[in-house]
């Protein structure tokens, strides 16, 4: 089905139906449950979900197929948010042409970073583009701020001349839209203890997504998509067989910095605001953990590290001392203080901790990431001999 | 002229922290080849043995003073540290007021500890695997060492003074005979310099004048034939490698009076130094020093007043901007070696 092999399609299909059901899978507590922190099914959370995860399946197309780390895609990801927001602010509130535009607009900056980076490879590559996402960043808080607002970011404001939207009401706030139907608008859903909130703006991206997620299949099973693969594997035998390396390096590099643009247009679509900390090279440092965690040269991988962080970062986070306590309120007085005290600081503000150390665990044991651990646990309780035999000699080729 | 004396005496500061970040980074690159990422932790991390030991010193316990009454009339409680009663009060105070340029002799084997335990923990597993998943475990490693250090500390910046002494700021014009009032320069920042200046002249007399230091320069020239001549070299670029935390360590313990320690400052400079490493040369240790000074002082220059007008922004983009020129024009650096990390 659409030019895939089987095993692609039910991957892609696979996909689709996580991401339509996901209001209903992140959901699995009733609402005045203990549990409901644990619910991950609200529009934020899931718009970042996808988001990130579009963030995430480009980053891999530059990284896990050719082997060069940039650190500096989160200048990217800010020049799509500007794109985005400039859009909406001169031309209209419809997050059509923010998208298209700020899918361009990384694509070109990308383009002219990307032909200077590429002079270089290994770590000199990894610090020239730290390089200039550092330098966008620091022009985009300091001497640019007539176009990207400085430290306060941009928002769409009631009096910007939007050419193609009527002028609005006194005091209503300009909300993006498409078409008419606006991001922010949802339909709750109750079901017994349930609430499921299905949202406009989630799906929307949530198909984006999925466009770009088949996308990405088609280039790692296109013959360009195994050019990237020998860039990876030995560039110098790929240059003496006659093929320059450096058409195929770039337009990678173009297409993953066109996937931040889009992801950062989809996050102005969000929640219609863009600033300067979102080029910050941490952001970009993100991705990257995001892209290992889940497994790098994958296809599914940077989905599942980019939800893994997200969820992580908004769920984590929330726990506090006295959620523990009323977890472990079962034990005995001391041991509850003991082991509350043992793992306070992994949760609330220490998430980041847990981050680094889950991620150092996955660069040390499972250098392929969340996915390969799957395929191990798979191998362990699986089909015995045969399979693993069929897996050893598939890690020439790896393709998921 | 007073104005561009002033300008280099400004990047000197900066310049000497990232000289000595980088040359620590060199020095790990240039032993045993990894690229540690998590170099401006060890940097933040020597600045808190500064904050650490402070807060020893002050280790204090309460006494009600009858003779002192606070403004309700009541006996005022006051803090006596420790010192007071082992020192005596003066001696305690000036131990105390010191504690920063204490705290080197603190940080050393503190430092040199954390290094060697992080080369035989962790790096060590790194050395045959790509460049790229040595900088993810470091990446890693720098996150948890500052959120560990962000538990035990907080996130905000912890003020730790210099002694009294060198507080405030001299005249350094009227010295070299200019008029008085023009160069005003903080008594911190030129020991700060001097410091730095005896630092890498002391891990370069290292190097160049003992036998450990020649052993461990055969090593970055050529491994396999030191080993092959029975030298055990793993155990003495282990001890290199404590040796470059302790650089990066007390390049920290001495910039927290400049700047106040916070739990993320060691990614601040992080970033810098590696820019710092690529544009003086890749396992080049003077390159790394003259890179470092010579991006301090230029990002000096670029701050001035008349620079701004002419290019508004340039003092924060100055330093990558010197980089990318380097990179694409001398892509060795500017002392770089050959064949080091050219792909």
């Amino acid at each position: 089905m659409f030019g895939l092999n089987t095993k692609d399609t039910r991957l892609l299909i696979l996909v689709a139906i996580l991401v339509v059901l996901a209001p209903f899978i992140l959901n699995p507590f009733p609402e005045n449950s203990a549990m409901a922190q644990f619910n991950a099914g609200y529009p934020d959370l899931m718009q970042r979900f996808v988001i990130f995860g579009i963030f995430a399946i480009g980053f891999n197309i530059l990284f896990g197929l050719t082997g060069y780390l940039s650190f500096g895609h989160a200048a990217f990801l800010g020049v799509g948010s500007y794109a985005a927001i400039w859009m909406m602010k001169l031309l209209t509130m419809n997050v059509v042409p923010a998208i298209i535009l700020s899918v361009v607009f990384a694509g070109l900056f990308s383009l002219l970073v990307g032909w200077i980076s590429l002079r270089r490879s290994g770590i000199y590559f990894s610090i020239l583009t730290l390089a200039f996402a550092q330098m966008s960043y620091s022009l985009a808080y300091s001497v640019l701020t007539p176009i990207t607002g400085g430290e306060t970011g941009l928002q769409p404001k009631l009096n910007d001349p939007r050419i193609l939207d009527g002028a609005l009401a006194e005091g209503a706030t300009p909300k993006a839209n498409l078409f008419g139907l606006e991001m922010g608008a949802s339909y709750e859903l109750g079901i017994g203890g349930w609430l499921f909130t299905l949202n406009a703006g989630y799906y929307i991206a949530g198909v984006l997504m999925l466009a770009s997620f088949y996308l990405a299949i088609r280039i790692f099973r296109s013959p360009f998509g195994m050019m990237l693969r020998a860039v990876k594997s030995n560039q110098q035998r790929m240059n003496y067989t006659g093929l320059n390396s450096k058409p195929y390096t770039l337009a990678a590099f173009v297409i993953s910095g066109m996937y931040a643009g889009l992801a950062g247009g989809l996050m102005v679509a969000m929640d219609t605001q863009a600033g300067p900390e979102r080029m910050f090279w941490t952001v970009g440092g993100e991705v990257v953990l995001m892209t290992i965690l889940g497994g790098a040269g994958t296809l599914i991988g940077p989905v599942l590290g980019a939800g893994m962080i997200k969820y992580m970062e908004n769920i984590i986070s929330k726990i506090n001392s006295k959620i523990l306590h009323e977890w472990f309120a079962f034990m005995p007085d001391g041991v509850e203080d003991f082991i509350v005290n043992i793992l306070y600081p992994f949760i609330g503000k220490g998430w980041h901790l847990t981050l680094g150390l889950i991620f150092m665990a996955v660069v040390i044991f499972l250098p392929g990431g969340l996915v390969e651990g799957g395929q191990r646990i798979a191998r362990l309780f699986g089909r015995g001999k045969k399979a693993s035999e069929k897996d050893a000699s598939g890690k020439t080729t790896p393709a998921e | 002229m007073e104005a561009i004396i002033l300008q280099i005496l400004n990047g000197l500061d900066k310049g000497s922290a990232y000289a000595l970040i980088a040359l620590g980074l060199t020095l790990i690159f240039g032993t045993l080849g990894v690229v540690n990422f998590a170099h401006g932790a060890l940097f933040m991390i020597g600045a808190f043995c500064a904050v650490t030991l402070s807060r020893i010193l002050t280790l204090s316990y309460t006494v009600v003073d009858e003779t002192q009454k606070d403004f309700l009339g009541n006996p005022l409680k006051v803090d006596v540290p420790y010192l007071h009663d082992m020192f005596g009060q003066a001696t305690g105070d000036v131990i105390i007021d010191w504690a920063v340029p204490l705290s080197i002799i603190f940080a050393i084997p503190v430092m040199i500890a954390i290094g060697v335990v992080m080369e035989r923990g962790l790096i060590k597993h790194f050395y045959k695997r790509p460049h790229a998943d040595q900088i993810l475990v470091t990446f890693g490693l720098a996150i948890v060492l500052q959120e560990v250090i962000k538990y035990f500390y907080g996130a905000n910046p912890i003020p730790t003074p210099a002694p009294a002494a060198f507080t405030g700021s001299f005249d350094f014009g009227a010295m070299l005979g200019f008029d008085p009032n023009l160069i005003i320069y903080p008594y911190w920042r030129i020991i700060y310099f001097a410091f730095a200046a005896v630092v890498i002249g002391a891990v370069f007399a290292f190097l160049q004048f003992t036998t450990f230091g020649m052993v461990v320069r055969a090593g970055m020239a050529d491994r396999e034939t030191v080993q092959l001549l029975g030298i055990n070299i793993d155990k003495r670029f282990t001890l290199m490698f404590g040796l470059a935390a302790a650089v990066a360590g007390l390049a920290g313990v001495m910039y927290t009076p400049i700047n106040s320690p916070n739990y993320h400052m060691g990614m601040d400079f992080l970033v810098l130094s590696f820019v710092v490493v690529v544009v003086g040369g890749m396992g080049s240790l003077p390159g790394a020093v003259l890179a470092g000074f010579v991006l301090g002082v230029l990002e000096s220059f670029a701050s001035m007043g008349a620079v701004l007008e002419v290019l508004p922004g340039l003092n924060q983009i100055i330093i990558y901007l010197v980089a990318i020129i380097i990179l694409l024009t001398r892509p060795r650096g500017l002392m770089g070696r050959k064949g080091v990390m050219e792909e």
